[in-house]
């Protein structure tokens, strides 16, 4: 093995590290993601939504993006995995009497579960979106339109595809729920990321520990409003 | 007698490292307040000989918060329930008359029971073997002052070396990681010029020799630093981290 492959396979720092840059890189995935969200609540019949999904697939640059995004997410839970399964290892025999809540957060705790509830979030979402849009679970209506300089574009309407998922109860509950363990994955994840890379000073850790609430509070409430509000504002 | 106190004890027992164990229930009575966790122990012990049972076995030694010997899980806390402090120095005023205590030895694959309460910490010895230390070439006593060390890295650097390696971390950690023991002497090492010359070589033996040991992984969940009788910082694990990083991507090993 070399140096590289033996810090990040058999080091728990380097292990580590592989979490948390993966981890970090998901986070500015999320913004992205929300940004894009944002014009499904846009009053024009779902024009910028479906525009916005072709640049999206088609755009060389933003498609390779998506493949390191799609390895980044194999690659944390796969380290994750490893992590946990090595840590369970590390305490063959558990406490009869235990009580870490006063000295760890519940996030810090449940990591694993809450990134377990992430991923089947995400099978259960591509394969409601993703699926659809590539035509894998059945083929998207065809809409047609004009751009600013004219042209006529035929494009897949994934905006009614969306509409219509977002009105089926369990749907939005899933999305809600899924949200919600995000917010707890992140309000440890995030600041940990930055405690796992030495990136703590008396200056700048309160900074980073703030500005977290725009990952496990904003982004996550973010993606759970847009199904709630389609759910019961739009026809 | 009065204010004393009568307990309800739930103390593992296990015969050896190999026979299985479990929680044995035991009564203390006329428990003084002022009694420390181990004398209440030993006052326990006795009315076990007197009775023809084998007392219970635990790691105890200078019984003033500074040796790191005594190691018990008590009432889901490492060193019990308050912060700062070592078994030893936690009393039973610390509990309620008629209180059920349960006990339990450190648990981690890494430190495998011996007897009862007592666990084998050699781990941590042969961590500190790996690369816990500093060279030095004897010759003539030098100056003391010949060094200059900066007050704040002689303060972060003693901070780190109160670390007695009792083990509370590992055992506290969800993980059984004893990540926390390594920071405080690589931390330590690394904030004085004495230990500038082997940083490298240190980070990067300490922390294989974690993972030949059988410790888990960090993910800093700070349980540590809580139940820490020496109260040791996270900052020691950052400083770790960077030390580990900037080693790993300029030291000379390759393999």
């Amino acid at each position: 093995m070399s140096w590289f492959t033996q810090t990040i396979f058999s080091t728990s720092v380097g292990r580590k590290v592989i979490m948390a840059l993966t981890g970090l890189f998901l986070c500015t995935f999320l913004a992205v993601h929300l940004a894009g969200n944002f014009q499904l609540l846009h009053n024009d019949g779902g024009k910028a939504f479906n525009l916005y999904t072709v640049f999206m697939t088609s755009n060389p640059l933003i498609k390779t993006i998506s493949y390191v995004n799609f390895a980044f997410i194999l690659g944390h839970v796969v380290w994750g995995a490893y992590i946990t399964y090595k840590n369970r290892q590390a305490r063959p025999t558990g406490y009869a009497y235990n009580d870490p809540g006063k000295t760890s957060s519940f996030s810090s705790r449940w990591m694993g579960v809450l990134g377990t509830m992430i991923l089947i979030f995400l099978i259960i979402h591509l394969k409601d979106f993703k699926m659809a849009y590539l035509g894998i679970t059945h083929k998207l209506d065809l809409v047609t339109y004009t751009l600013d300089n004219g042209d006529q574009v035929e494009v897949k309407n994934m905006y009614d595809e969306v509409i219509e998922e977002f009105h089926e109860p369990v749907v939005v509950g899933i999305y809600v729920l899924s949200m919600i363990a995000l917010g707890f994955h992140l309000y440890h994840g995030f600041q940990s990321a930055f405690q796992t890379l030495g990136l703590r000073h008396p200056k700048y850790t309160p900074v980073i520990k703030s500005a977290g609430f725009i990952f496990w509070g904003l982004i996550p409430l973010g993606f759970a409003i847009i199904p709630l509000i389609i759910f019961f504002c739009r026809n | 007698m009065s204010g004393h106190m009568n307990l309800t004890l739930k103390v593992w027992r296990q015969k050896d490292a190999k026979a299985a164990g479990k929680l044995e229930t035991y009564e203390a009575k006329d428990v003084s307040p002022d009694m420390s966790f181990l004398e209440m122990i030993d006052v326990v012990n006795e009315s076990l000989i007197k009775k023809g049972v084998e007392p219970i076995a635990f790691d105890h030694d200078c019984r003033e918060g500074i040796c790191g010997a005594c190691s018990m899980y008590i009432n889901g806390h490492a060193h019990g329930p308050k912060q700062g402090i070592t078994t030893c120095q936690l009393h039973m005023r610390s509990f309620k008359d008629g209180e059920t205590i349960t006990i339990e030895p450190w648990r981690a694959k890494a430190f495998p029971i011996i007897k009862d309460l007592v666990v084998d910490r050699s781990a941590f010895d042969r961590i500190i073997q790996a690369g816990g230390y500093v060279s030095v070439n004897t010759g003539v006593t030098i100056d003391a002052n010949a060094i200059a060390i900066p007050k704040e890295h002689a303060d972060n650097a003693m901070d780190a070396a109160t670390c007695i390696g009792c083990g509370a971390c590992v055992a506290a950690c969800k993980n059984a990681s004893a990540t926390l023991f390594l920071s405080a002497k690589v931390s330590q090492l690394a904030l004085l010029p004495q230990g500038h010359p082997e940083r490298a070589a240190r980070v990067e033996a300490m922390i294989d020799q974690m993972e030949l040991e059988g410790f888990g992984n960090c993910t800093n969940t700070e349980a540590c630093s809580a139940e820490c009788p020496k109260e040791i910082g996270q900052e020691h694990i950052a400083r770790m981290n960077r030390e580990f990083y900037a080693a790993k991507l300029s030291s000379s090993k390759t393999k």
